[in-house]
């Protein structure tokens, strides 16, 4: 029950997107097409999950017990950086469709801020393994969802007649506003 | 000489101002404008780390290898909002509580690693002195206004200090009877604000 809390909580009331305001640089940047848009959906799930995991175990037994926190921003990016590098060259190895799938987004993951910004938040909120893992996965979840339902919005956008000054990143910024505010009514849910 | 250290100064202020020309690093952007404080805050926290990287990176630009480069800049930048972090808790604890996750952020902050690679990696140090600097206070600038956008309709007064130095306290500016519009500093407002002064910048003409 707990569990399903947390999922709830991750993908719709504390939507990473468009609550927290984390990773939206892919989010403005890979949300032009549909297919990019679920390229980017998947890589992130995959990655934010196997980071959350990892930094949570960096953290807890060798940062914590050699008091050296105040490393934790340089090992976190360190660790998440050679993750997706690990990543790449395991998927290009073993399972080449799923590589040639993520394409490029694979590499770009490594400056994605919600994927830091989830094992920074694991960690402030000091939450235990399996909840930790519940979370990334969660928050990931939601970045997939909201990337998708935008991207679709900005197909649509895209035939539309936009006034000039408005158009390519102010109208999606306010599109993405409009989502937000839909989102927002999750609030209070949990 | 000098007049090219200056324009590489002024562009970062208003010709290539982030975000609203160059659209990037916009997770402090939206996520910690809910006032002017915290923007000018942020601001000049990234506006530490990017100077500092800058002149490293340009300092270092002959001896990185090449292939290696993005993690050697991640390693930079991450030392420098290490030295940020450990600074705002000592100096400035309530900002730093305000801004939270937003200031190990600056790690990832693609303003901060896209000038490392485009600009500091290729130029020398006093005009990634000047690159750093002027980027830096663009980005103040802009985020010092969008706080103080989102503030002002969200709340009707401007209220704050920078790091103790500099004060300013404007009560009800829209009069007594406003009712402040909570939609401007909560999630949903970030996205709509930004997005109409987005607009209004492309309506003045770039030049």
């Amino acid at each position: 029950m707990e569990y399903i809390e947390i999922i709830i909580a991750t993908i719709f009331v504390n939507n990473i997107l468009l609550a927290q305001f984390l990773g939206n640089c892919p989010f403005l940047g890979t949300s032009k097409k549909m297919e990019t848009a679920v390229g980017m959906a998947m890589a992130v799930i995959f990655v934010l999950v196997m980071a959350g995991v990892m930094t949570w175990l960096i953290f807890n037994y060798l940062l914590l017990p050699n008091k050296l926190v105040f490393l934790r921003t340089i090992a976190f990016i360190l660790v998440i950086a050679s993750l997706v590098q690990f990543v790449e060259m395991f998927l290009k190895k073993s399972i080449p469709a799923l590589y040639a799938g993520l394409g490029i987004f694979l590499p770009l993951i490594t400056t994605n801020c919600a994927v830091f910004g989830v094992c920074v938040l694991n960690i402030d909120k000091e939450l235990g393994f399996l909840p930790a893992l519940v979370t990334s996965f969660g928050y990931a979840a939601g970045f997939g969802l909201a990337l998708i339902i935008f991207a679709g919005l900005r197909e649509r956008i895209l035939i539309a007649r936009v006034p000039k000054p408005l158009q390519d990143t102010s109208i999606a910024l306010i599109t993405a506003g409009v989502i937000s505010l839909s989102f927002y009514a999750f609030r209070g849910m949990v | 000489m000098a007049k090219s250290i200056a324009s590489e100064f002024t562009k970062g202020l208003w010709k290539e101002v982030p975000p609203f020309r160059l659209v990037l690093g916009l997770c402090p952007v939206l996520g910690v404008t809910t006032s002017m404080k915290n923007g000018i805050g942020m601001g000049l926290a990234t506006t530490f780390v990017l100077l500092c990287s800058n002149i490293l990176v340009s300092l270092l630009r002959k001896v990185i290898p090449a292939k290696v480069r993005i993690a050697c800049f991640i390693i930079i930048i991450a030392t420098f909002v290490i030295v940020v972090e450990q600074m705002m808790q000592a100096f400035a604890y309530t900002l730093f509580l305000d801004l939270g996750v937003f200031i190990p952020l600056i790690v990832v902050n693609c303003i901060v690693l896209g000038r490392a690679e485009a600009f500091a990696s290729k130029n020398g140090v006093v005009k990634s002195t000047a690159d750093g600097l002027g980027i830096g206070l663009g980005f103040t600038w802009a985020l010092g206004l969008l706080g103080a956008v989102r503030e002002l309709i969200g709340t009707g007064s401007l209220k704050g200090d920078v790091f103790g130095l500099i004060h300013w306290d404007v009560p009800n500016i829209f009069g007594a009877s406003f009712e402040p519009f909570g939609f401007a500093v909560q999630a949903p407002g970030a996205f709509v604000i930004l997005g109409l002064l987005l607009c209004a910048m492309n309506l003045i003409p770039s030049k």
